[in-house]
């Protein structure tokens, strides 16, 4: 197994064996640990010393299903913390099948007028991953829809793509890692916390694999590994969620607007309200309609990686039947529609298409235009402002360097103090004032607001996993520290979170997950061992965090979350402070 | 009493001219349930995840009033 090291200082570059400690490692137990260990917590996020690591699952490119996943770390420059992104792509089985453990992004060039992509590929007589240096420079400054078809002319199409837009190319703090869907779109991205703009400060375009005569995953123990993948697959088969033209597959993410919005608990112009009058217009039922009507037949979702029995992603069609965008994700919708006061599902979608185009985190774009919004840039509902907006985002105006500075800043710049963020990361689609356990992930991960991390989701809404009182804060501190554990280990095995729905279910599931990991590697993880393996991921993530000055008092939410009560339920945020501080200090 | 009901996902598919977040009336009599306007409305049970009376999540055995909104959905999930 191998460790990929890029230096684009000199660009060369070094192919080594995985160090005997990572062995064990994958996803983002991989990133985090190499970021905690390699990076200097103080270093600036956009300079030689931060470094940018890519890392597959454990179980990622095997048959195990759902789990083309990789993560990407780094110090984010939108947080200052460390950062976990991770994206469903066949760039993630296509570096596994090489036997890379990880590709570590290190240095910086100082000549930044010129950019470069390497290619990876395998080479047969070494009998190890080699990597070839080409120019990049002319596929900057460009919308990514128009750069990936040359790219794959210039290079073949069976290669995988994983890159930055103009949004990375300009250093914003919110910009995402860009890789291919199955259908070659500039669609899947490792959105959060500005890593496209860690890999734009080095100038390190595009990283290409070609993964042709690569030997594949090796695995330690062939039955046990087959076990857990059929029982991974019959719970993903079997739930409700998760199976074909189940929920997801149907009705895609966005599914989640009308019951949020049911709950008061959907987040609406810029966090002022649970409900949004538009919401039936822009959720995941009028989306398969819309598209029914529109395309003349029944359109189910489609995969975003090699191998995924889920299949979520969607598809939004104009009048006339061509495609505008995939795809329009519950968080996508939600941050560029309610949260802007946005019904308008073309509109959404096109702001979905520019953020793609851009290089943009859609949660970080909408929430950043809802406090434009709220500044008075555009009023509330002006869905062709809001494009406009991003237009200006993507092109490098002054007003879109601001916004493409992310929700924090743009609300300082714009002085507006109705700013809904954690660790200076914008929060995504639920409202911790109708939903207090998820409010306590927002204000403890690691990462700033993110809702991934601990996803009490489950049992406080969807009564997946038993069922829990949204607007109780009781018991929720330890909901959520147990979720933010079980996470970070699902989050280095490889597979999807989706799954989750699936393998807090069917415990047989779970079990799948274990034995899937323990097959590849050769070890003998119980349940409670993955959980504990989470938890040391999530300490070595805080441990940095708090040597880089961000400790316990940026554990909370904003303050007009616990003093401004949220209709429809009239709530505050009254989780303890003690209660925040619970999750990790009895970690 | 009359409550309205709106019903979501895939459940749209057991009400003739339901519309997705559109309320439509139901009359009950006076201290049904949940669960009797499930039966009322001949949903599938099993496919029932989540009701909501008012934005909050109750039980089948939950009495409803008057006026109240009735939000149903079957098992869904996403992120």
């Amino acid at each position: 197994m191998w460790f990929i090291r890029i230096n684009m200082s000199d660009r060369t570059y070094r192919v080594e064996p995985a160090p005997e400690t990572y062995k064990n490692f994958g996803g983002r137990g991989m990133t985090s640990s190499v970021v905690a260990d390699e990076v200097p917590p103080l270093s600036h996020p956009l300079g030689p010393n931060n470094k940018l690591v890519f890392s597959p699952g454990i179980v990622t490119g095997t048959a195990a299903p759902t789990s083309a996943r990789v993560s990407v770390g780094g110090k984010s420059p939108l947080t200052g913390g460390i950062k976990e992104a991770n994206a469903g792509t066949s760039w993630a089985r296509d570096l596994a099948v090489m036997q890379v453990k990880a590709l570590v992004v290190e240095g910086q060039p100082k000549d930044q007028s010129k950019s470069w992509g390497v290619k990876v590929t395998w080479d047969a007589a070494a009998g190890k991953p080699k990597v070839e240096f080409f120019d990049a420079t002319q596929f900057e400054d460009q919308d990514l829809y128009q750069v990936f078809p040359q790219v794959y002319k210039q290079f073949g199409d069976q290669i995988s793509i994983a890159g930055y837009g103009n949004a990375g190319q300009r250093n914003y703090a919110n910009s995402g890692v860009v890789f291919n869907d199955e259908s070659k779109r500039p669609s899947r991205y490792a959105g959060r916390g500005g890593l496209g703009a860690v890999m734009g400060s080095k100038r390190l375009k595009f990283i290409l694999i070609d993964d042709k005569g690569a030997p594949g995953v090796p695995v330690a123990d062939k039955a046990l590994f087959e076990q857990g993948r059929k029982k991974m697959t019959d719970a993903l088969m079997k739930h409700d969620i998760t199976k074909p033209k189940g929920a997801l597959n149907s009705y895609g993410t966005a599914v989640l607007i009308n019951i949020m919005n049911e709950a008061g608990g959907l987040p609406t112009r810029n966090f002022t309200a649970g409900r949004f009058e538009g919401a039936a217009k822009i959720a995941g039922e009028a989306i398969f309609e819309g598209n029914k009507q529109r395309l003349g037949k029944e359109l189910y979702n489609h995969a975003c990686s090699p191998g995924c029995i889920i299949q979520c992603s969607n598809t939004w069609h104009a009048a006339d039947g061509k495609e505008i965008a995939s795809c329009v994700e519950y968080e996508s919708d939600w941050a560029l529609g309610a949260n802007c006061g946005i019904d308008n599902l073309d509109d959404i979608a096109e702001m979905v298409r520019l953020c793609n185009a851009y290089g943009l985190d859609t949660i970080e774009a909408g929430a950043t235009i809802a406090v434009a919004m709220q500044a008075g840039v555009i009023p509330f509902g002006d869905s062709k402002g809001a494009i406009n907006l991003l237009h200006e985002m993507g092109k490098g105006t002054p007003m879109g360097r601001i916004l493409g500075s992310g929700t924090a800043t743009a609300g300082k710049v714009l002085g507006v103090t109705h700013v809904p963020t954690v660790k200076g990361q914008a929060m995504p689609a639920y409202e911790p004032r109708a939903v207090k356990g998820i409010g306590i992930t927002y204000a403890t991960t690691t990462m700033g607001a993110d809702h991934t991390a601990g996803y009490t989701i489950a049992p406080e809404i969807l009564g997946v996993s038993g069922k829990q009182d949204p607007l109780s804060p009781e018991g929720k501190a330890a909901l959520s520290r147990a979720f933010q554990a079980t996470t970070a280990f699902v989050d280095s095995s490889g597979h999807c979170l989706f799954i989750a729905f699936a393998i807090l279910d069917i415990a047989s599931g779970f079990e799948g997950m274990v034995e899937e990991a323990n097959g590849v590697l050769g070890t003998h993880w119980s349940n409670d061992d993955v959980v504990a393996l989470g938890a040391s991921i999530l300490k070595k993530e805080r441990a940095f965090n708090e040597a880089a000055g961000i400790g316990k008092a940026a554990d909370r939410v904003p303050e007009f979350m616990k003093t401004e009560p949220l209709p429809p339920h009239n709530q505050v945020f009254d989780v303890p402070d003690s209660a925040l501080d619970s999750v990790f200090g009895e970690l | 009493m009359h409550v309205n009901v709106k019903l979501f996902a895939n459940l749209l598919t057991h009400v003739a001219d339901a519309k997705v977040g559109v309320p439509f009336p139901v009359d009950l009599s006076d201290g049904a349930t949940v669960g009797d306007l499930i039966r009322l409305l001949k949903l599938p049970a099993d496919q029932i995840k989540v009701t909501f009376v008012n934005g909050r999540s109750r039980s089948d055995d939950w009495r409803l009033e008057s006026g109240d909104e009735i939000g149903i959905f079957p098992p869904i999930g996403g992120g």
